[in-house]
């Protein structure tokens, strides 16, 4: 292979040579000794369906993966040398595969871009002028201010190529930049990349595509299949190689004899004229707003039995939605649809049973075998029970499923499970089949024999299918095609006919120029593509490059991804609730929670005595302010049922006979019985009362003997200090602020960097020349910032709230709380190392720092009194120094000298631990 | 509404359940393990309180108090100076400082009442509250002994029979299981529900839901239906083998009643999931909300600390919240043995939240659909 590599070099050099590359995850084996040569300064494809590996190699060369076997030099140097990475990535730019994959959703289109511009260190002014040159360029201008995830799939592209370009690389490395993009973005990105690589001359582009009709356009192509490189060379050395007239087909005859097996070309037999008047589908001026968005306007259609009727249309411009209300799913605004002459109706569940539908992603029961999914959809469709297996096992054998019936879906190739979801789609023989997207990331062979079976379904069987697409030569099998931009049906005709009428060569000729007469009726500012990005700098801005790079710590760097982490943070409102009020919300539940005061207990008196004395008892119990008295109890039934549901924590009984007992100085009994339910209660409950007994018997024994010897052998006097009402809110809200302070933060911080693993943005990391440090502490700015905010509103909540003095120095206590927010957010960093989903990170956060917080922190055993691994945690973990500060600070009338050593530790740990962070950071994927 | 649908939606939930081991662990954790750990966690007794003496007297008297303190309820006891005392208390490495002043035993034996000093640190929550007493009560029985005089009772005759119902030991083990099973009941059907209606939605199913013959209400109900059975019967285990069983606590009441009033609370509890999720929409959001709604409805619920502590406002704002309402009939059921006459106005408070967070969840579900 590579040697037909070499002959087929149109220019001088290599950008990239790959060498015995391999990649593995965990089993799967994406890429196998792939040896290959990239010509530099030209257009390289690398064309292949999903899956293949196309994506794994583009992440390698740019530098975003880890080399795990072989070799790779790109641009003169081993790729897998981290020095070699960091000088030569200002050079190289990286879109990976996705809609907006790399881009914040939340910034606008200019925020996204300046972020990119940023991470290369450019100047404020180099930036915007940068970005104005290349939003004109790209028709972008209009929409600078609009956030990222509101953008059309082809505006979501562009800005990716602008972000991409706003550094002036040299290699352009795109993964599926037009996967998912409407015919016109596509041909206007391509026409984009053709004016830039004009402008910027030897730039090399490497693209990774699923289209083949693009590919033709490409300078080289490497196909590719099960991670393996089939052939390289230029389009027109593959088609001669393989003896036909397009690249689909050449793919295909490349691909190894099992893989083409029963391959055959899809036609599908012209339909009978007879069924016409049958119509299945009528839709007539179909409107839909959402609020002041038109997502549909005026759409009318007449859909006869048995015709397949294609969908073309970007992503987003009212598509499903015109499915939902032609199906009655969705009620329309204004116009009306009719099934069979029936005007759809959404409440009318009926209707449902003649659709069969199979959406965008595929979307059956993962945690379901393929039998069971077909059961489940046939029992909702409400078939007759007894006909539910015969179905099954027809619907089985005719989509080839019958090896299949007991394996779940994950386990199956691609191909197999679309088959899958037409065969739920079917199962109730519906009259009419939706199909949103059903190929797209389907291998050529695989779609072929999808579209058999369509062709089959409609001519056999008369099922109207309604199918939507962006593979052209799949429009072309439609008998009839719908374009639609924007909410409006541009055309709808056969492909013969709109070929003919716009006088075309090709369908999708055809449709750009629909496109662009729209686009031209609807607004202007979106001029043609003129010309690349102006470059503003002047010649020695390679060198300029090269010294940012270099650079250890670069401030604008850093400064970037502070800026970008508080715009999104200030647009998610549950993230920035948590931050800003989740402490004190929490530490007014905790605060509440712990409370160990025992206040308002509520008692009553059985009393059978009834005498001076008996009530004199009574009224001491309830002097108290710990208790309050109910109404007096009747009799022994009366107390259990009241102390059963509750009602009463404390009954006493004072049997008859009391007073006089008293008086003649005989034994008397008093019984007293606690609700025992809640144990710590009773208890101090019982100490309570104990107490006012043993008191009540003082006084008592002073009125009859005199105030003789109740004096002692000694005095024992307690002295509760720090707190002398020994007010649980006083000893715990100065030691739950710590826990607060490290929780919320920590977990917050952990989450700004598992989000952008799981979201796939940290490949802007991973592709610039950001360096770790900068990463973290451009991350760490905003959140040590909100956590300030935090201390200062817990500080006063705790003061003003839960009146808890605080009688030390405001500021050794201010100072101290920053740099433990510094420490435990870089603790956040730490642990976000080796998490990689969010809902892990919240869940995993909160136990790792929870743990060691309460039990070994001295919130409510002193780290003096730990022994073993709790005394070494104690000693270690900052948050018990934390607590000492501001324990000291709030109660202990405490200052800077007096707490000095408890700084010490916080002032190693944050350094300390910013470092770890910065250790286990990956700078590539692995 | 057909009964069949959300039959079998109910029937695809749970395989969907035993097919995601994440859950599954955290089920069986939260409904055995964690519970079983509750139990024998007793974060209330002393354990090794600091305990610091200055000693100006050293005499056979102060001697005996200092050997008087040993673990596993004190530390040994340091020896201070006079002057240490305060430094040693501000940087919080004791709990209690005992200073016995000079001259201490002359005084006792001369019967001048002499004053031997206790400080206690009453920022440290549990010790000083509970650990007060002991040192005072080791303190004076030392001494007593000591003195070795027997002083007649100048006290009434008057006895105080003081008697724990439902606890007569007041055994904290009793207690803190079944807490945990309440903890855990909420917080599963919620995590359960919301998880179920999110996977649905990341997965692209509930689009596919929609085009079947297959109402909201059926959907919404099939989940609240499924994933309410699952904690019932884990509930209903947990308290057959590992309470009753392992554990050995003592039932009082009909665990049926219980089940009844369980069911009612997973009616309120799982129509909140499904709002919590529509509102968070994706799994982390999801977490987020979850850490700021569930710890108040538990520890404000007075499932740990009694309701008539805390202040007026948040006792009646918690009425609203069905938590409140099950923790009494639990604690009135479970622990005192209540029977249905009694807690009946649960049950009615029960079943009223539930269909009015079911009413309000339905409405959202409906509208998070569009």
């Amino acid at each position: 292979m590579s040697a037909l590599a070499g002959k087929a070099e149109p220019t001088e050099g290599f950008v990239a040579r790959l060498q015995d590359v391999g990649l593995s995850y965990r089993r799967t084996r994406a890429l196998d000794a792939i040896t290959l040569d990239i010509p530099a300064g030209c257009m390289v494809g690398l064309i292949g369906p999903d899956g293949v590996g196309k994506s794994s190699l583009l992440s390698l060369i740019a530098g975003a993966h880890a080399m795990q076997e072989g070799r790779i030099e790109v641009l003169g140097g081993d790729i897998a040398d981290s020095r070699h990475r960091r000088l030569t990535s200002p050079r190289i730019a990286f879109m990976p595969q996705g809609l907006g994959k790399n881009l914040y959703p939340t910034l606008s289109v200019f925020e996204n871009a300046d972020f990119f511009g940023g991470l290369f260190g450019q100047s404020a002014s180099e930036r915007k002028a940068r970005i104005a040159t290349l939003l004109r360029s790209t028709g972008l201008a209009a929409f600078a201010n609009r956030p990222a995830g509101k953008l059309s799939g082809g505006m979501k592209q562009k800005l990716g190529l602008c972000c991409a370009l706003i550094h002036d690389p040299d290699l352009l490395i795109l993964d599926e930049p037009t996967t998912g993009v409407d015919p016109l973005s596509r041909r206007q990105f391509w026409e984009l990349i053709d004016d830039i690589r004009k402008e910027r001359e030897g730039m090399s582009v490497i693209v990774s595509t699923a289209y083949m009709e693009e590919a033709a356009r490409f300078d080289w192509l490497a196909a590719m299949d099960a991670g393996k490189v089939l052939a390289t060379g230029t389009p027109k050395e593959l088609l001669e190689r393989t003896n036909t007239s397009n690249l689909d087909a050449a793919f295909v005859a490349l691909l190894p004899e099992e893989k083409r097996r029963g391959h055959t070309e899809v036609t599908i037999s012209p339909r009978g004229g007879g069924a016409a008047e049958d119509i299945a589908i009528e839709a007539q001026h179909l409107t839909m707003r959402f609020g002041d968005f038109t997502a549909v306007d005026n759409v009318s259609f007449r859909i006869p039995r048995g015709e397949i009727f294609g969908f073309l249309g970007s992503n987003g411009c009212g598509k499903t939605t015109t499915m939902k209300m032609l199906t009655g799913l969705l009620p329309a605004s204004e116009g009306t649809a009719h099934l069979f002459g029936r005007a759809a109706d959404p409440n009318d569940i009926d209707v449902r049973r003649r659709i069969g539908y199979m959406s965008q992603a595929f979307s059956l029961y993962t945690e379901l075998s393929v039998r069971q999914n077909l059961e489940l959809h046939a029992r909702l469709f409400q078939m007759p029970p007894e006909r539910i297996r015969d179905r099954i096992s027809y619907v089985a054998q005719r989509f080839e499923l019958v090896d299949v019936m007991d394996t779940l879906p994950d386990a199956l190739p691609l191909g197999i499970r679309q088959r899958l979801s037409l065969a739920v789609a079917m199962v109730h023989s519906p009259e009419i089949l939706i199909l949103d997207e059903p190929t797209s990331g389907v291998d050529p062979v695989a779609r072929d024999g999808f579209w058999e079976i369509l062709a089959d379904l409609s001519r056999k069987d008369n099922v109207t299918i309604f199918v939507s697409t962006h593979f052209m030569n799949e429009a072309a099998l439609c008998d009839r095609i719908s374009l639609m931009h924007a909410g409006k049906v541009l055309v709808s005709d056969t492909p013969a006919n709109i070929v003919r009428m716009r006088k075309a060569d090709t369908l999708e000729q055809a449709f750009v120029e629909y496109l662009e007469d729209a686009i031209g009726e609807t607004d202007n500012q979106n001029v043609k593509v003129s010309g690349a990005p102006q470059p503003p700098e002047i010649a020695d801005r390679a060198a300029a490059a090269h010294e940012r790079s270099s650079r250890f710590f670069d401030f604008g760097r850093m400064f970037a991804y502070t800026k970008r982490e508080t715009l999104e943070l200030q647009r998610d409102p549950i993230r920035a609730t948590l931050a800003l009020i989740g402490s004190i919300v929490l530490m007014f539940v905790i605060g509440y929670g712990i409370n160990m005061d025992v206040e308002n207990l509520s008692f009553a008196v059985l009393d059978r005595d009834d005498t001076s004395i008996s009530r004199d008892y009574a009224i001491q119990v309830s002097g108290s302010r710990y208790f309050v008295e109910k109404q007096p109890i009747t009799s022994y039934d009366d107390m259990d049922r009241r102390m059963r549901n509750g009602e009463l924590s404390l009954a006493i009984e004072i049997p008859p006979g009391f007073g006089r007992d008293v008086m003649r100085g005989h034994n008397a009994e008093i019984s007293a019985w606690i609700d025992g339910a809640m144990p710590t209660r009773a208890e101090t409950v019982r100490g309570y009362v104990q107490g006012m007994h043993s008191t009540w018997l003082t006084q008592r024994a002073r009125q009859l003997y005199g105030s003789a010897a109740i004096v002692g052998d000694y005095q024992l006097e307690v002295r509760y200090r720090y707190n002398p009402n020994v007010l649980s809110l006083i000893a715990i809200v100065p030691a739950v602020i710590p826990i607060l302070l490290l929780m919320i933060p920590s977990m917050l911080t952990v989450l700004s960097v598992v989000r952008e693993k799981e979201l796939g943005s940290i490949t802007n990391f991973y592709v610039t020349p950001v360096t770790r440090f900068e990463f973290l502490v451009g991350k760490q700015i905003p959140y040590v910032i909100l956590a300030a905010l935090n201390v200062v509103m817990l500080t006063a909540f705790a003061i003003f709230a839960f009146g808890v003095p605080f009688t030390g120095s405001f500021l050794a206590f201010g100072t101290a709380a920053l740099i433990y927010v510094i420490v435990t957010t870089s603790m956040g960093f730490v642990i976000s190392t080796f998490i990689n989903s969010q809902i892990a990170a919240i869940f995993g956060t909160a136990l790792i720092t929870m743990v060691p917080a309460v039990q070994y922190s001295g919130l409510i055993d002193p780290v003096s009194s730990l022994s073993g691994f709790g005394a070494f945690v104690g000693n270690i973990f900052p948050t018990a120094h934390f607590v000492t500060i501001s324990r000291g600070a709030f109660s202990k009338g405490l200052d800077f000298a007096d707490l000095r050593t408890s700084f010490v530790p916080l002032l190693i740990a944050a350094p300390v631990l910013l470092c770890l962070a910065a250790a286990f950071l990956k700078k590539q994927e692995t | 509404m057909r009964l069949a649908n959300v039959f079998h939606l109910g029937v695809k939930e749970l395989r969907g359940l035993a097919r995601d081991p994440m859950l599954l662990i955290l089920i069986v954790y939260s409904f055995s393990l964690s519970i079983y750990t509750a139990s024998n966690a007793t974060p209330d007794t002393l354990n090794r309180a600091a305990i610091a003496i200055v000693d100006e007297d050293d005499s056979p008297i102060s001697s005996r108090i200092i050997t008087a303190f040993y673990p596993p309820f004190f530390s040994v006891p340091r020896l201070i100076d006079r002057s240490e005392m305060d430094r040693r208390m501000d940087a919080g490495l004791d709990t209690f400082a005992l200073n016995i002043p000079p001259n201490f035993q002359r005084d006792v034996l001369a019967q001048r009442a002499p004053a031997i000093q206790l400080n206690i640190d009453a920022t440290r929550m549990s010790q000083a509250f509970t650990g007060g007493g002991y040192v005072q009560s080791i303190v004076s029985g030392e001494i007593d002994e000591y003195t070795n005089r027997f002083r007649g009772a100048t006290a009434l005759p008057v006895n105080l029979v003081l008697r724990a119902r439902f606890n007569p030991q007041l055994d904290k083990s009793w207690f803190m299981p079944i807490s945990n099973v309440i903890t855990s009941i909420t917080m599963l059907s919620i995590v359960l529900t919301g998880a179920a209606l999110i996977r649905e939605r990341e997965h692209g199913t509930i689009e596919h839901l929609l085009v079947m013959p297959v109402t909201p209400t059926e959907v919404m109900v099939s989940k609240i239906w499924s994933m309410g059975l699952v904690v019932l019967v884990a509930s209903a285990l947990s308290l057959a083998w590992v309470v009753q069983g392992i554990l050995n606590v003592p039932i009082q009441g009909s665990l049926a009643l219980f089940l009844a009033g369980t069911a009612l609370q997973l009616f309120a509890t799982t129509c909140m999931g499904i709002f919590l999720a529509t509102i968070a929409g994706s799994m982390p959001q999801f977490g987020l909300l979850l850490m700021l709604v569930l710890l108040p409805l538990q520890v404000l619920s007075g499932a740990m600390t009694p309701r008539e502590s805390m202040p007026e406002i948040i006792q009646n704002l918690m009425l609203a919240a069905p938590n409140t309402h099950f923790v009494i009939l639990a604690q009135a059921i479970l622990f005192r043995g209540a029977g249905i006459s009694i807690v009946w106005p649960q049950l009615a408070a029960l079943f009223a939240i539930g269909v009015i967070f079911f009413y309000f969840s339905l409405r959202r579900f409906r509208r998070f659909l569009r």
